[in-house]
């Protein structure tokens, strides 16, 4: 018997019944798409907070001043920016091997004008060190260098949101804005980043010496520091670096065993992988309870299957008289099965594909199809067809001739 | 042994078939020996549960003989595997059964070209075939109805072209008019006798019809797993002559 000839016959059967094969196969498509919709959106979550953390910078990690005091036995919290010096800064990144960079962070907020335009926005000072740390471009102009920070020069680099909205023509290189009525010349703007995981919008920031917040803009007589960025040499590395960081400003910061830390070590990395697992975990949870209505699809098509050779007994005996092996009566029902399978699981794709799609623009998610998810929930259908086709086909191939022309 | 095994299309020799079901047997066959030459058509008859019905399925290699021997067209089949004698059937065998046994919602050149698609005929050339044997039988016109769209007789037609279709040994119909009226059995039992006249078929006819079997030209009675009677039908027998004698 031929190969092809089994697969007409096995439609032409599928075909006699058209609304038990398609109801049948709406067990598949759901399955199929349900798969596909699950993984994709997981993957599409787990991809939005991968391009978070790339956004964040490489092996980054960040150092706090902890909002609390002791003495005497009373605790509370103190300003933080009371804590970080100048010279934890320089201190970390020359004595820590692990370290690759430093960059002090310093704060402000300032209202930008030029010409009649206005805006208001946060500043963040730090030092040239600061745009590589967190994975910033420049989309014009330079950034500022050393001798700014030496200085204190009043310079600025404006993020893509303030350049937008006060210089809607472009060109904001070399033009001269003012802060706090100071005047602070234009000398680079950032290419855009997007919005941060909590919906902030990072591109709407400024960028100067850090030096100059301190000293132009605050007055302050003691350097202050709100916050330390530094990277590590690598992934690998970030672990050590954060014990490192730890010893080292207790030791600076004269802090007596026993005594808790004024000072707290983000490990940014740690973070994205904690989230990154969490979305994963998510993944593989949504994409098994979808599996689940796969598998219950597959039960169906048993079910199906196995009332068909009821149904069908008298017609494989006939079969069988005239010269049916019982393995060609096998593979019939299998193809049956499995045909019904993969045309369910290609309308699956298909839908869950549609699907993926339709939920990623209603959440405002980067939309994403998973080729993976579309290629093993087509791959899974195909199996569930044979599998779940398997032991009707079975049974219906042993039946013996005799009884089954008999069967009324 | 001066017969060659080819000259018989059918040869039993000494053939039982006990069916057992826990502690009872039943004896359907004790020692049934039977020859039929190529070209022979032979009515088999004998009253329910004489044993003419498992006769029939160990002729059509529906099942295997307790003991005994059968040699079909020159082939043992007695010890055949399941896939063998499937392949058998296929090839030698054509049957005809009382109750049609078309495939629902199949046409008639689909069904007759059905045992070919098992036999892996080509389907250009199933198909030429599978015309030519309605053709045969009448029903050239009828190729594309679905078994519902025709008559009992037609029906019965398009099964006879599907047992013809793939040139077998031998043609095997059980009942064939058993569903039929006596006018549409007479037409069918003309394309029987037809087939065995012109083109020399072999046919074992199964039925309990005197009517039907003087259409025959031997006669096979049999009586609780025995041939009772075996003799030619000749052109003085009718329906009366061909009565079982009555038991004293």
């Amino acid at each position: 018997m031929r190969f092809l000839d089994i697969q007409r016959m096995a439609l032409h059967a599928l075909g006699k019944n058209k609304i038990q094969t398609l109801l049948t196969m709406l067990g598949i498509i759901i399955g199929v798409s349900a798969v596909i919709a699950m993984v994709s959106l997981g993957q599409g979550a787990s991809k939005l907070v991968q391009d978070q953390v790339a956004g964040m910078g490489q092996n980054v990690l960040q150092v706090q001043g902890q909002n609390q005091w002791q003495g005497g036995g009373a605790r509370g919290a103190s300003d933080q920016s009371q804590v970080l010096t100048e010279g934890d800064v320089e201190a970390i990144r020359k004595e820590i091997p692990a370290v690759a960079k430093a960059a002090p962070n310093v704060q402000a907020q300032g209202q930008f004008v030029f010409g009649n335009q206005n805006w208001s926005s946060r500043i963040q000072g730090s030092n040239e060190s600061y745009l590589d740390i967190r994975g910033w471009k420049m989309a014009q102009g330079e950034f500022y260098t050393e001798n700014d920070i030496r200085t204190a020069a009043r310079v600025v680099v404006l993020g893509k949101t303030i350049a937008d909205n006060l210089f809607p023509g472009g060109d904001a290189v070399g033009q001269t804005i003012r802060i706090r009525n100071l005047p602070y010349r234009v000398i680079g703007v950032l290419a855009a980043k997007g919005q941060s995981a909590n919906g902030q919008d990072q591109d709407d920031t400024a960028m100067m010496p850090y030096t100059t917040i301190q000293k132009k803009m605050q007055g302050q007589a003691l350097p202050r520091i709100q916050q330390i960025s530094v990277s590590a040499i690598s992934a690998e590395a970030t672990g050590p670096a954060k014990t490192q960081i730890e010893a080292l400003l207790r030791e600076r910061h004269e802090i007596r065993p026993g005594q808790p830390d004024d000072f707290r070590v983000n490990n940014i990395t740690e973070v994205a992988e904690a989230a990154q697992a969490t979305t994963e975990v998510m993944t593989m949870l949504l994409g098994s309870i979808a599996a689940v209505s796969l598998l219950v699809g597959g039960i169906g098509i048993m079910n199906i299957m196995l009332v068909s050779v009821t149904e069908r007994t008298r017609e494989i005996g006939i079969r069988m008289a005239i010269g049916s092996r019982g393995s060609y009566i096998r593979m019939q029902f299998l193809a049956e099965s499995v045909i019904l399978c993969m045309v369910g699981g290609l309308i699956g794709v298909g839908a869950g594909i549609g699907l993926s799609l339709a939920i990623a623009s209603y959440m405002g998610w980067p939309s994403y199809v998973s080729p993976q998810a579309a290629s093993i929930a087509f791959l899974f259908s195909a199996v569930t067809g044979i599998f779940f086709g398997y032991y009707p086909a079975h049974k219906a191939a042993n039946l013996d001739p005799i009884e089954a022309l008999r069967y009324e | 042994m001066s017969e060659t095994p080819t000259a018989s299309v059918i040869s039993l020799k000494d053939v039982h078939k006990v069916y057992s079901s826990g502690e009872t047997e039943v004896h359907a066959l004790r020692g049934v020996s039977l020859e039929v030459k190529r070209g022979e058509f032979v009515a088999v008859m004998g009253p329910s549960g004489s044993g003419k019905s498992t006769m029939m399925n160990l002729i059509g290699c529906l099942d295997r003989p307790t003991s005994g021997t059968y040699i079909l067209d020159g082939i043992d089949v007695s010890t055949m595997s399941k896939n063998q004698r499937a392949d058998t059937r296929n090839t030698k065998i054509g049957f005809v059964f009382q109750s049609f046994n078309l495939i629902a919602r199949t046409t008639a050149v689909a069904n007759v070209e059905l045992p070919m698609i098992y036999a892996g005929v080509s389907p250009r050339e199933r198909h030429e075939r599978a015309r030519v044997a309605l053709a045969s039988v009448g029903l050239a016109q009828k190729e594309l109805s679905l078994p519902n769209q025709l008559s009992g007789g037609q029906q019965q037609r398009v099964a006879l072209a599907r047992a013809l279709a793939s040139n077998p040994a031998l043609i095997l119909a059980d009942e064939p008019t058993g569903a039929l009226d006596t006018k549409t059995a007479d037409e069918v039992m003309r394309i029987f006798r037809q087939l065995n006249e012109e083109r020399h078929m072999t046919i074992v006819l199964v039925t309990h019809e005197p009517d039907i079997a003087v259409f025959a030209k031997r006669l096979v009675r049999f009586r609780d797993g025995e041939i009772q009677e075996d003799r030619p039908i000749t052109h003085k027998d009718n329906a009366s002559t061909i009565h079982p004698p009555v038991e004293v």
